[in-house]
């Protein structure tokens, strides 16, 4: 077992671990942060991504010992209070959501894309940043729709 | 139309949850004590068991047992089960092989359950399933569908010498016979529906959970329909009885069909709770659900089409080959049957059909109903052969389909189907015009000048749905009755709870149940529960599939409340001191007619329940009613797609740049979610069509078992849509619903490969169509214009 602590959400955690856990282990095993999910087995369907240090990664690949000393935040940390992130509302209003499970990931990437590439985004820019985050309930088009409104609103919310 | 109710655009109810990771999935449950299971899973196609040594795993510091079919016999755990009797032509039942929860002797297919590891933690039962030393003989293997039940194939189950499981018919041959007799023109199409696996994004799981000092069982599982799961578990498996088998499925990561069956692996946790007296876990990883989760498609078809002298159509001709796998599943007979060769008539008028399918057992995973069951299949049939019937008699695709559509209901077709209301050319007109089809002629000549080949391709889908009469289905071999149940529960405050029997899993049903509620009840959405997914707390129910949400599920919850409502005006009679005759219910309100003495809806709950003013002898005491609704037919969405597309000849790279989808689903509950189940059927028909394609070897291994594999589409590979409708209500249940889950993914593959087709100039173009193959077919299109 190895020590590791981090910042998840503006938290202060620590524990001791066997080596070999991931990161989405972590979260959901030792601080029983389920939001974040497990769709597979190969870093491809994005639906286990949070921010470490402020990049959306895939914490299903990725060791928790790896992260010691970082911030992490998770879908759980996102909204402040009982206000949601200008993201999760856009994905509320649009229909960006059927089953839920991709959800948080996809927002967590959709965040992050914001940070990265400002607020006007255009669809062929969002669907191509959407490649490593699958769905299989909306087809797409809404979650399109939501990031786009969701980039919109951050701007909103930042002025 | 009220904010929140029929019809409305109302914002989710559920959302919130998940949007802020608040959703609550199997996987997410953990109970005090809990133990991990990991499968040991042959890695052969076709082989005995020749023993299995155990000691290394058991001896595995933190390992609690290993589990092996000896294990489950000695223990008299029943087979799993297939629901569906299927009979031969010659009246002779389907050929159903044993199906073990754990192999014994044999194992079947890449991925079968050979033996359970229980343990401590995940990570060490992965290890030491690892350590479990499984000696088999391996048996040449069965994989490819077209040659399983040739002579000389290796024999999947003894009880199917052939592989057959069936060969059955339907349809009037000697009548079919006789219109390709008199035809002016027969079009022949071999068509290859391919294999795909549904992917729902989170993988199964399951947590078994035992209670010995009330001897009895909780299941928590990914199902589509808990209580069907139950059922099974209790009456054929033999885990316990049903009144000590809790099933509850919490939120639902999707399911698309695979999530209806009743699989080994929730099987085994929750016997094995049992057995080491502890909660078991079992949580699929995306490898082993290609494996294990049922696959869909996978068939072979000839199939025929007889026209006359007019392009009027005499006859339908189809031979199919449907792969089952190498199990049984628990539905899988009846989707390349009684949900497949009813569809055949499509939307048109056709005289005589004559279908004839084989399943057939090979040494890949069982196959059973994915999103649109059989309907698909029988969709591609039909609309491949419209499509190219058309072009070999010289008619446009569009005119040629409106010449033989029905436009008179009700509209028996020779395949069993009593269409009952429809639309068909006005569909074809909408989505012709959305889709600016007069000047698609200018569109590929740009095109063409840029080295392009485009192509536009037309789907007109039917489907039925609302599954379905019980009576219907019974004759036709169907083990259960496919009725919904719902029971709604008025507090003493006015606020209302719903216990359904349908169960969601991404369809948005805590929303559009609530809208009816709001709307016939006239109270606020957020004074409605919606209750679900728990055997101990909802009554028997069916389950959701087969679109029947709405057209069955919603149509039980009708009948409730008009039962709710017929016991409200008694209630008020008394409290308004009038006969209940006389007592009109209106906008949440009960009025005495005539007069300005009324009630609302909360205070006459409270009445309800207080019972002052009545007789508890006369009158019972309180609001809570029951209802079980069985369709009197099924519901027949249909619609137009068209797909347009362009095709890089160079690279074999296609571009889709216009989805063009009109449906007529009956009346609509709430048009944003019908619009979003629309869109993404129509992303996993596009993904069949060009992308999705589970490929076995000739050795049985799955050479498509992970995403880099196997192409999931992406966002990147799809565009926006533009959704239409065109509703005429449907006249067979309460709500005029007609269901809009499948349609998308029903419709989509034929668009997809008449476009294809249609750009390319060819009909040699298989599924899935990827660049690779759109290259070859692209050189083919070359030397085939050269030729010319």
């Amino acid at each position: 077992m190895t020590a590791v602590s981090m910042m998840v959400n503006g938290q202060h955690v620590s524990a001791e671990i066997d080596p070999r856990t991931l990161l989405v282990q972590f979260l959901r095993e030792h601080l029983r942060l389920t939001g974040t999910h497990v769709g597979c087995d190969t870093s491809q369907c994005g639906c286990c991504v949070v921010h470490v240090n402020g990049d959306a990664i895939k914490s299903c690949t990725t060791l928790a010992l790896t992260c010691d000393g970082a911030e992490v935040t998770t879908i759980e940390g996102l909204a402040k209070g009982d206000v949601l992130h200008p993201m999760q509302a856009a994905f509320r209003e649009n229909h960006g959501l059927q089953c839920g499970f991709c959800t948080p990931g996809m927002i967590m990437t959709a965040v992050e894309l914001v940070n990265r590439k400002g607020t006007n985004l255009d669809e062929h820019t969002i669907r191509e940043e959407l490649e490593g985050n699958l769905c299989r309930c909306t087809g797409y088009h809404n979650i399109v729709k939501a990031i786009g409104a969701g980039a919109q609103a951050m701007a909103s919310a930042a002025e | 139309m009220t904010e929140t109710g029929i019809g409305a655009s109302v914002r989710r109810k559920e959302d919130f949850r998940f949007i802020t990771g608040k959703g609550r999935y199997t996987d997410d449950i953990n109970r005090p004590g809990q133990t991990y299971a990991c499968f040991v899973r042959s890695p052969h196609a076709h082989a005995t068991i020749d023993g299995i040594d155990a000691s290394a795993a058991l001896k595995t510091k933190g390992v609690l047992a290993v589990f092996t079919g000896d294990d489950i016999a000695a223990d008299k755990v029943g087979g799993l089960i297939c629901g569906w009797m299927i009979h031969s032509k010659d009246g002779s039942p389907m050929k159903a092989g044993a199906h073990p929860a754990l192999a014994q002797g044999k194992v079947r297919y890449v991925g079968d359950h050979v033996a359970v590891v229980i343990a401590e933690t995940w990570a060490i039962a992965r290890d030491a399933a690892e350590k479990v030393l499984v000696h088999y003989t391996v048996l040449p293997a069965n994989a490819d569908t077209a040659a399983a039940a040739k002579p000389g194939a290796p024999v999947v189950h003894d009880v199917a010498p052939d592989n057959v499981v069936y060969d059955w018919s339907l349809g009037d041959k000697g009548a079919t016979d006789a219109a390709f007799a008199r035809a002016k023109h027969v079009t022949t199409l071999e068509i290859v529906n391919n294999r795909l696996v549904p992917n729902p994004m989170e993988p199964r799981s399951a947590v078994g959970d035992y209670d010995e000092g009330n001897e009895s069982f909780t299941l928590y599982t990914t199902s589509q329909n808990p209580h069907v799961a139950r059922l099974v578990l209790s009456a054929f498996i033999g885990i316990a009885p049903e009144h000590k088998l809790r099933v509850i499925a919490p939120d639902v990561g999707g399911g698309f069909g695979s999530k209806i069956f009743i699989y080994a692996e929730e099987t085994i946790c929750v016997w094995a709770a049992k057995k080491v007296r502890r909660p078991v876990k079992w949580t699929s990883d995306r490898s082993e659900a290609f494996l294990s989760d049922a696959h869909g498609r996978d068939h072979v078809t000839h199939a025929q089409l007889a026209t006359d002298e007019t392009g009027k159509i005499l006859g339908l001709r189809v031979k199919t080959t449907a792969n089952l796998g190498a199990y049984l599943s628990t539905f899988s007979s009846c989707v390349p049957t009684y949900l497949y060769a009813p569809l055949l008539s499509g939307q048109y008028d056709i005289p005589a059909i004559y279908a004839e399918v084989d399943g057939v057992y090979t040494n890949t995973a069982p196959v059973d109903a994915y999103r649109g069951a059989g309907r698909p299949e029988a969709t591609f049939v039909v609309e491949r052969l419209m499509e190219v019937a058309a072009r070999e008699l010289g008619r446009d695709p569009a005119e040629f389909r409106r010449q033989n559509f029905v436009t008179q209901f009700p509209h028996q077709t020779p395949v069993i189907m009593c269409y009952d209301g429809g639309d068909y050319p006005r569909a074809l007109d909408r989505a012709l015009e959305l889709a600016d089809y007069a000047n698609i002629g200018k569109r590929k000549a740009e095109s063409a000048r840029k080295g392009l080949l485009r192509g536009v391709g037309i789907s007109a889908y039917i489907e039925a749905c609302g599954i379905a009469p019980s009576a219907a289905v019974g004759s036709l071999g169907a083990g259960v009755g496919l009725w919904e149940s719902a029971e709604v529960r008025v507090n003493p405050v006015g606020t209302v709870e719903v216990l359904t029997g349908s169960h969601a899993h991404g369809q948005g049903h805590e929303t559009t149940f609530a809208q009816l509620v709001s709307d016939r009840l006239g109270i606020s959405i957020d004074n409605v529960s919606i209750v679900h997914g728990d055997t101990d707390k909802v009554q028997m129910g069916m389950g959701t599939y087969g679109s029947r949400s709405g057209a069955v599920g919603m149509s039980a919850i009708v009948k409730a409340l008009d039962k709710i409502e017929a016991k409200a005006k008694k209630v008020a009679g008394h409290v308004l001191e009038a006969s209940p005759d006389d007592i009109e219910f209106k906008n949440g309100k009960f009025s005495v007619k005539g007069t300005d003495k009324e009630i609302d809806f909360a205070s006459l709950a409270l009445q309800a329940y207080i019972a002052h003013k009545f007789s508890g002898q006369e009158l019972e005491p309180g609001l809570k009613e029951g209802a079980f609704y069985d369709p009197t037919n099924f519901t027949f969405p249909a619609g137009v797609h068209i797909c347009e597309l362009e095709i890089d000849p160079q690279t074999g790279v296609v571009a889709i740049d216009k989805w063009t989808a009109v449906d007529d689903f009956g009346n609509l509950i709430n048009p944003m979610i019908v619009e979003g189940q629309v869109h993404g059927g129509i992303a996993q028909g596009i993904g069949q069509a060009l992308f999705e394609g589970a490929v076995y070897d000739k050795a049985g291994q799955l050479l498509t078992a992970s995403y880099m594999d196997y192409q999931m589409p992406r966002a990147g590979d799809l565009l926006s849509y533009e959704v239409a409708v065109t509703n005429t209500p449907c006249p067979s249940n309460p709500l005029g619903i007609k269901g809009c889950g499948e349609a998308g993914a029903i419709a989509a593959p034929p668009a997809v490969v008449n476009a294809l087709t249609d750009a390319l100039g060819h009909e040699d173009v298989p599924m899935p169509a990827t660049p690779q193959a759109l290259w070859r077919a692209a050189q083919r299109a070359v030397t085939k214009a050269a030729a010319q």
